[in-house]
């Protein structure tokens, strides 16, 4: 055991195994997302599944992690190349470039989740709620205002804290599964209230304007020289650039001594305000910053979508973002992003089960519930700087 | 009570006072009127049956409970009825019975816990200056290594292995470091050696011993069923029974007190 530690700290492991995982897995997501055929898809799932075990076996998985948890830094600046291959690959295929920002900011909004969910434990089961202000947010300012896109996606996020501050105050005064029922309650509460608001749209729902940066309009159509480029490519920049964002947010968080105080009043709330922790304030924090970032997905997504409607915030919509949550294993941002590209999309793909997805999210989490709880990929031990001794 | 021995260290000055204090609750009369002084740089043993109020006078000290009625004062100043948070930054520091560390989290996080009023809290601190948050950080890495290389050397090592794969006794070490980070006036250590072997006990009372050599100033309170500790590390003892004192002095005198004797025998009929 001791002998482990030590040469945890001091070998260095090589970079290229996880570099091998990331380009293997890139490949195989363009393969999955340019496949339509349905009987090839389920095989390519199936392979998937054996390859992921079969590297368990065989130890790969370890030697990646290893490789994975010194090199993290590069690792993220080559995830995010692979990102720009995927959308490079499929430059001019509007359904599929639609699916990969839907994952982008889906990540963004889950890793809003984690933050109250994952660190703080404040349990939150509205979290499409909150991503629905944020994409009402967006309707409403781009339809009667003139402010800036770029701003709108920041008000959203604004919005979505603010309104979530309503609820601080019974969150606070309740702990555990009373605080999200508090929750539960609201997500319910928020759908009627769009239904029954005519503002709003009510059940029909509104148009959301497009983006529009300094005259770039988001809504058309590029090309560079003799290649067409689909407009979403545009959305998947400002997303990419949202996600890059909010990942470099979280990951700081975590690693910080906020990061330690919101995992310590999760823990053990007695003893962390023997220490001098003060309970309400970092709980206000993480339930705030967390919104801050589901709101800003929402707003962008609203804009990606061009329209919304009561009928895509549901409580349903909240527990898929907590099934993610669960999938990729609390606390761990890369957990987040991996199962939000398995929850996301494999659905998608198999249209076979699209009906029954609901069924297959719920039978996925009581899985990783009996037999994986910690998730696919389950937290790490902080290291406040990896890669350096400590 | 008139003959309760108070034979104290009269030089030091009173640490913490407890006057009056009682807490009830419902029916039941957890702390009973108890008048208690700690005085400083003292090791007190807090001792008594099952049930007579040493660790609700610990919870109400360090303001986990409020107290039903009287005072308490720590260094002349009055803290009835103060936050956990303020006892705490006032100085006040404590191990729990049933050791209350974060498993999941490292050593290191959970010595870094009970140093939160040193840590620079910050958003703007903690988000965005990273490199002056690794200068600090080194520095509180420094501060935990020459507290855990007291205690046990090994354990440096392990810094950053999750605390729940240590052994009891680790762990109770690891809670004494975190009660420590913070330089406390006082602490309070709610029995130490439960769940530990006598010979981890004895290896345990020698680190306390060897941390109060090397820490000026330090007073501690300590709560313990092992008589034997009890009587090798403590000045001075105070007896509870049913939240009262019934007996003060130093270990040979109360233990020699009839009615210490009846509080754990019972009554001879």
């Amino acid at each position: 055991m001791k002998e482990m530690n030590l040469s945890r700290v001091s070998s260095h492991a090589p970079l290229w195994p996880s570099l091998a995982a990331l380009v293997l897995s890139t490949v195989y997501l363009i393969a999955l997302l340019a496949v339509e055929e349905q009987t090839l898809i389920i095989g390519l799932l199936a392979a998937a599944g054996v390859a992921v075990i079969a590297a368990n076996y065989v130890g790969v998985s370890d030697a990646v992690s290893r490789s994975f948890a010194e090199h993290e830094s590069i690792f993220s600046l080559c995830a995010v190349v692979a990102a720009f291959a995927v959308a490079a690959y499929f430059h001019d295929n509007h359904f599929v470039l639609l699916l990969v920002v839907t994952v982008i900011l889906y990540i963004v909004a889950t890793l809003g989740l984690n933050v109250q969910f994952g660190y703080s434990g404040v349990l939150n089961f509205a979290g499409a709620s909150f991503f629905g202000i944020g994409a009402y947010t967006s309707a409403v300012l781009n339809a009667h205002t003139a402010v800036p896109t770029l701003l709108v996606v920041l008000i959203g996020g604004v919005c979505a804290a603010l309104i979530g501050s309503l609820l601080l105050l019974p969150v606070l005064r309740t702990r555990g599964h009373y605080a999200a029922l508090v929750t539960i309650a609201f997500a319910l509460l928020f759908k009627t209230f769009l239904e029954v608001n005519d503002v709003l749209g009510g059940p029909q729902g509104l148009q959301v304007g497009g983006m529009n940066i300094l005259g770039w309009s988001f809504n058309d159509n590029l090309s560079i020289g003799d290649i067409d480029l689909s407009f979403y490519l545009n959305y998947f920049l400002v997303s990419m650039l949202l996600l890059i964002g909010a990942f470099v947010l979280v990951r700081r968080l975590e690693r910080s001594w906020i990061g330690l105080n919101l995992d310590a009043l999760r823990l053990d709330e007695t003893a962390a305000g023997c220490f001098g922790l003060n309970i309400a304030r970092w709980k206000i924090v993480s339930f705030t910053l967390g919104n801050l970032l589901i709101g800003m997905a929402g707003a962008l997504f609203g804009m990606v979508g061009s329209f919304i409607a009561p009928n895509n915030y549901t409580f349903a919509d909240s527990l898929i973002l907590v099934s993610i949550l669960l999938l990729g294993g609390i606390g761990n941002v890369w957990g987040v992003i991996v199962a939000t590209i398995i929850v996301v999309i494999v659905p998608e793909k198999l249209q076979t089960i699209q009906e029954y997805r609901f069924l297959i999210y719920a039978i996925l989490v009581i899985a990783v519930l009996l037999f994986r709880p910690d998730g696919l990929l389950p937290r790490p031990v902080r290291r406040y700087f990896p890669g350096a001794r400590s | 009570m008139t003959e309760t021995v108070t034979t104290t260290t009269a030089t030091n000055p009173a640490i913490l006072e407890a006057r009056g204090l009682t807490r009830r609750f419902g029916g039941v009369v957890a702390l009973d009127n108890l008048d208690l002084t700690v005085n400083a740089s003292e090791i007190l043993g807090l001792i008594g049956p099952n049930g007579s109020g040493k660790t609700t006078f610990f919870n109400v000290i360090t303001g986990i409970y409020q107290p039903s009625s009287g005072t308490v004062t720590f260094e002349n100043a009055d803290v009835t009825g103060a936050s956990p948070q303020k006892m705490y930054h006032v100085g006040v520091s404590r191990t729990f019975q049933r050791s209350r560390l974060s498993l999941p989290l490292s050593l290191f996080d959970n010595i870094m816990i009970g140093n939160h009023k040193r840590l620079n809290q910050g958003l703007w601190f903690n988000l965005m200056r990273r490199s002056a948050f690794k200068d600090e950080f080194e520095k509180n890495f420094q501060a935990a290594r020459a507290l855990l290389e007291i205690f046990s050397p090994p354990l440096v090592k392990r810094m950053f292995d999750p605390v729940g794969a240590l052994p009891m006794i680790d762990r109770r070490r690891i809670e004494i470091c975190r009660a420590l980070i913070s330089e406390p006036r006082l602490l309070l250590l709610d029995e130490p050696s439960a769940g530990m072997t006598h010979d981890e006990t004895a290896e345990l009372m020698n680190d306390i011993l060897l941390v109060r050599d090397q820490t000026r100033n330090l007073t501690i309170v300590i709560v313990e069923h092992e008589m034997g500790m009890i009587e090798r590390i403590t000045s001075r003892c105070v007896v509870l029974n049913f939240g009262r004192k019934i007996a003060d002095g130093p270990y040979r005198s109360v233990a020699a007190d009839p009615l210490v004797q009846e509080a754990y025998l019972g009554t001879s009929v």
